[in-house]
């Protein structure tokens, strides 16, 4: 059995990264170009990465399955960038930045992972700056801030409701001067199908060209993948259409460890269901909840119109059962007490919705107020559902969002393979059970800019990894087995739709390993996703063939993965007999209706290795709480 | 939420691949008009599977409006009937019963079409290579306040910088110019203080770029900030051609 060595360097928490930077060994700078690196994906970590590393003179492969780097999910994160820098003189600093992840991720997450993100926050900001990213900006010239949940300094430096798209072109600029100068090889329209690994270590991918279908090989001294979350293995969540799973579960499959599948963030305040053509949920920020009130009937399958139904008939459930914190509640409790009122057949007219009112505070600051505030995301709201919030209460409803969960990585980011680095929100390593709104963006820009730019010098220094040719038997091998899959995809020729089964796959996700989990209910996931997966294989239809521009055959493949990690995550959440962050499991709980975590049996991070089909080894790290004390979190 | 449906004839852009010539087709589909456009599409998509039919290529990503994956010319329109909203962001509930769509991709000289609705748009990431950005490289930049900036040219730059790249600008211009999309990223970089030290090689090597990729000229049409899903503005235009003739009077190469 491997053993998890998480390489968390030695000393005091503040000097750790510091110190290991002076550790680590180096290329020499006249050397840096004999080494080929490939980098998987193109959002704020893998985009931030391949430029970093081509600036430092590696030779980079960059893919992506977009035509463009600039489409990566992270283009739309609205909300804004977390960092350390205090401009606001209210008391914030690189510790408090560390202290609030780490409690707001319940003490699931790596200190001195966690550290090393709060210390580098701030040169994030400086980089963005200097790129000419337009953040927002007070009177006086200088930077603006706003506040987020989970802590009480404002420290998130913001670009209107456009965060993280001005991040990423930022990113996408650096990647495109390093394209122009050769040292970054921007190969688009290229999914990654599965990763290569010679004598034990990662030697490269296999990608199939998405415009003529043909199968091609990429070799490197090292490979990251920086290829985002898998939400969409809900079908309904807020990412993209094409966010999908399969470079991850592929290295899975090929000996990288994946931690913690089951903690995933629902995010309570999305746009609902509309019905079953519905593609994707839309997120309404939670900045609402600053003035929106939510509430649903007292009544069970109460169909009158919102505006019919009297204040004294009205639960309004969060200020009822938390009234400290009331409608800004934590993400992770809004989300299912929205779903506890549904369940009781009290959603908003017999609809998998509740109320976001804002009618009092229309009545006490003005209608002015409240468009000034959030205009912009009342439009949104009307150009969605057709209503008109100012006058009739939004509907919402929580939606799949992000996952904390993925690869397992050391400190250096490196995964269980030799070679093979993850970055972003593919990897496990910072938000533990549960996600701080402002820190995705934090969390992708550090791994690309300031972490892995050192960390994977390191290994090509001291590993010294030989970089195969592609006609290696090992690529040979890769390769007929992925075209095997698509052969095999494409002859079943079935009578059920590849969303059909996504969509089935979905609600099994959402109602057994969503928002609230239960021992019996994760088993029968687990037997459904099983017996679905054989549903898939025996009566999916895939048209056409794949040398070609075959968008069904490329949803095909992702979803026969989710198929797999879906079930992964099932039995993560079935052997965590505890409730953290995102993860709540409906038989541990205080008498409150609170998450209880156990800490003695549970302070750890469950790294799962792939056997076979429906088979997994489970290896532990544990995790080691020497700064911030594990603590009960509360919000009566 | 209404629970009624509309009927549609679409009659849509179908091209097996860049070399092939292409044609319309009809597909009739019945459809909720809380849906969206792209659901909709979706939705016959799913059926023409189910009967091992042909689907329909199109690309959409995050279908929130940001992305700029998304781009069907409409009825005519590029991102349809509706301003200041990607193709994405329109819904089933804009059209009457019994009403003709026709349904195209961006049609302009630099963006071939690939397969039906998908066209490439490379020639706009050519145009970004060529300049638009600062040269920096990461680490050993000044603090982020070193700098002050007024609260008003901020903003100008961040409404340039909205800008998605989804093309919609080519293909709303006659001429199939790409001035829009240029002019908003050298806006950017020429109205903040980082961006000074380059900028007229920026303008002069971003337009001989735009130039070089079979990008038209500029007639001042405005038709490209009517259909910009962001409503970048002409002024970028025209802040562009200032720059250009800007950097032109100081050219070590003074040909144009």
């Amino acid at each position: 059995m491997t053993k998890l060595d998480s390489k968390i360097p030695e000393g005091p928490i503040a000097e750790k990264w510091t110190n290991h930077k002076f550790n680590m060994k180096l290329v020499n700078p006249a050397n840096k170009r004999k080494y080929d690196i490939i980098v998987v994906g193109t959002g704020l970590a893998g985009a931030s990465a391949a430029a970093t590393l081509g600036e430092l003179g590696y030779n980079v492969t960059a893919i992506t399955y977009h035509d463009s780097a600039r489409r990566a999910h992270s283009i739309a994160a609205q909300g804004g960038i977390n960092a350390a820098k205090n401009y606001q003189n209210d008391g914030d600093s690189v510790y408090r930045l560390f202290y609030d992840t780490v409690k707001g991720g319940d003490f699931r997450a790596r200190e001195a992972n966690v550290y090393r993100l709060a210390e580098v926050s701030n040169n994030i900001i400086d980089q963005c700056v200097a790129q000419g990213v337009p953040f927002a900006r007070e009177y006086g010239g200088l930077l603006d801030n706003r506040s987020f949940g989970g802590a009480q300094v404002s420290r998130t430096f913001y670009a209107k409701g456009q965060t993280g798209q001005q991040l990423l072109l930022g990113a996408y600029s650096a990647l495109s001067r390093q394209v122009k100068k050769g040292k970054v090889n921007m190969v688009t329209r290229r999914e990654m199908l599965d990763i290569v690994v010679v004598d034990g270590v990662a030697s490269g991918v296999v990608v199939r060209n998405m415009v003529n279908g043909e199968i091609e090989r990429y070799s490197a001294h090292a490979v990251i993948l920086a290829t985002g979350g898998y939400s969409n293995v809900f079908f309904l969540s807020t990412n993209a259409m094409m966010c999908n799973a399969t470079a991850a579960w592929r290295a899975h499959r090929r000996g990288a460890y994946f931690a913690n599948p089951c903690y995933t963030q629902i995010h309570p305040t999305c746009l609902p269901v509309h019905g079953e053509s519905q593609s994707k949920l839309t997120l309404m920020s939670e900045s609402l909840r600053n003035d929106g009130r939510i509430w649903v009937s007292k009544k069970q399958n109460d169909m009158r119109a919102p505006n019919d139904i009297p204040e004294e008939e009205r639960d309004y459930y969060l200020e009822r059962k938390y009234p400290s914190f009331g409608n800004l509640s934590p993400r992770d409790i809004s989300s299912r007490s929205a779903k506890e009122a549904i369940d009781d057949g009290r959603g908003a007219q017999g609809q998998d919705a509740v109320y976001l009112d804002f009618r009092d505070s229309i009545n006490r600051l003005g209608k002015d107020a409240i468009e000034e505030k959030y205009g912009n995301l009342f439009e949104i709201y009307e150009t969605i559902t057709g209503e008109n919030p100012y006058k009739v209460p939004m509907k919402i409803y929580p939606a799949p969002h992000y996952t904390m969960g993925g690869l397992w990585v050391d400190y250096n980011l490196q995964s269980t393979i030799p070679g093979l680095f993850v970055a972003g929100e593919a990897n496990f390593s910072d938000h533990g059970a549960n996600r701080l709104g402002a820190s995705a963006l934090m969390q992708g820009l550090a791994d690309g800019y300031f972490v892995i730019p050192y960390t994977i010098g390191n290994y090509l220094a001291s590993d010294k990894p030989v970089k195969e040719d592609t006609t290696h038997a090992e690529y040979d091998k890769v390769q007929t087995e992925v075209e095997e899959r698509f052969n095999q995809l494409l002859n079943i020729k079935g009578k059920k739709t590849v969303d059909e089964i996504h969509k089935k796959l979905g609600r099994i996700m959402w109602n057994k390993v969503g928002m609230a989990r239960n021992e019996a209910g994760l088993k029968e996931a687990v037997t459904e996703i099983q017996e679905l997966r054989k549903e898939f294989y025996e009566d999916v239809n895939v048209v056409g063939d794949s040398k070609s521009l075959n968008q069904n055959l490329e949803r095909a493949g992702r979803v026969a993965d989710y198929l797999e990690l879906g079930e992964l995550m099932a039995v993560d959440a079935l052997n965590r007999n505890e409730s953290c962050g995102g993860h709540f499991r409906e038989e541990y709980q205080t008498d409150e209706g609170e998450a209880l975590r156990n800490d003695d049996e549970f302070t750890n991070v469950f790294a799962w290795e792939y056997k076979s089909d429906s088979n997994w080894e489970l290896h532990k790290e544990d995790l080691q709480f020497e700064y911030v004390k594990l603590a009960q979190r509360s919000y009566k | 939420m209404a629970h009624n449906t509309i009927k549609l004839k679409l009659n849509i852009w179908k091209q097996a691949n860049p070399d092939s010539a292409g044609g319309f087709k009809e597909y009739n589909v019945e459809v909720s008009p809380d849906a969206s456009f792209l659901e909709m599409l979706d939705e016959l998509n799913d059926n023409l599977e189910r009967n091992s039919e042909e689907p329909v290529a199109f690309e959409s990503d995050c279908r929130e409006g940001i992305c700029g994956t998304c781009g069907l010319v409409i009825n005519g329109l590029p991102h349809g009937p509706l301003p200041k909203i990607a193709t994405c962001q329109l819904h089933m509930r804009h059209f009457k019963d019994g009403q003709t769509i026709w349904i195209e991709p961006f049609r302009a000289k630099a963006f071939p079409i690939m397969k039906d609705l998908i066209v490439d748009r490379t020639a706009l990431d050519r145009i970004i290579q060529a300049g638009g950005y600062v040269s920096i490289n990461t680490g050993g930049v000044p603090d982020a306040n070193e700098i002050a900036i007024p609260k008003e040219i901020a903003a100008e730059a961040f409404d340039a910088a909205a800008c998605i790249g989804c093309g919609a600008c080519v293909a709303a211009c006659k001429n199939a110019s790409a001035m829009l999309f240029t002019s908003a990223k050298i806006s950017q970089l020429a109205l903040l203080p980082q961006g000074q030290t380059e900028r007229h090689e920026r303008v002069e090597a971003m337009v001989k770029e735009m130039d070089e990729n079979g990008f038209g000229a500029c007639t001042n049409t405005y038709a490209c900030e009517a259909e910009c899903p962001k409503g970048v503005s002409v002024k970028n235009i025209a802040r562009m051609n200032r720059e250009f003739f800007g950097a032109k009077a100081k050219s070590k190469n003074l040909t144009f």
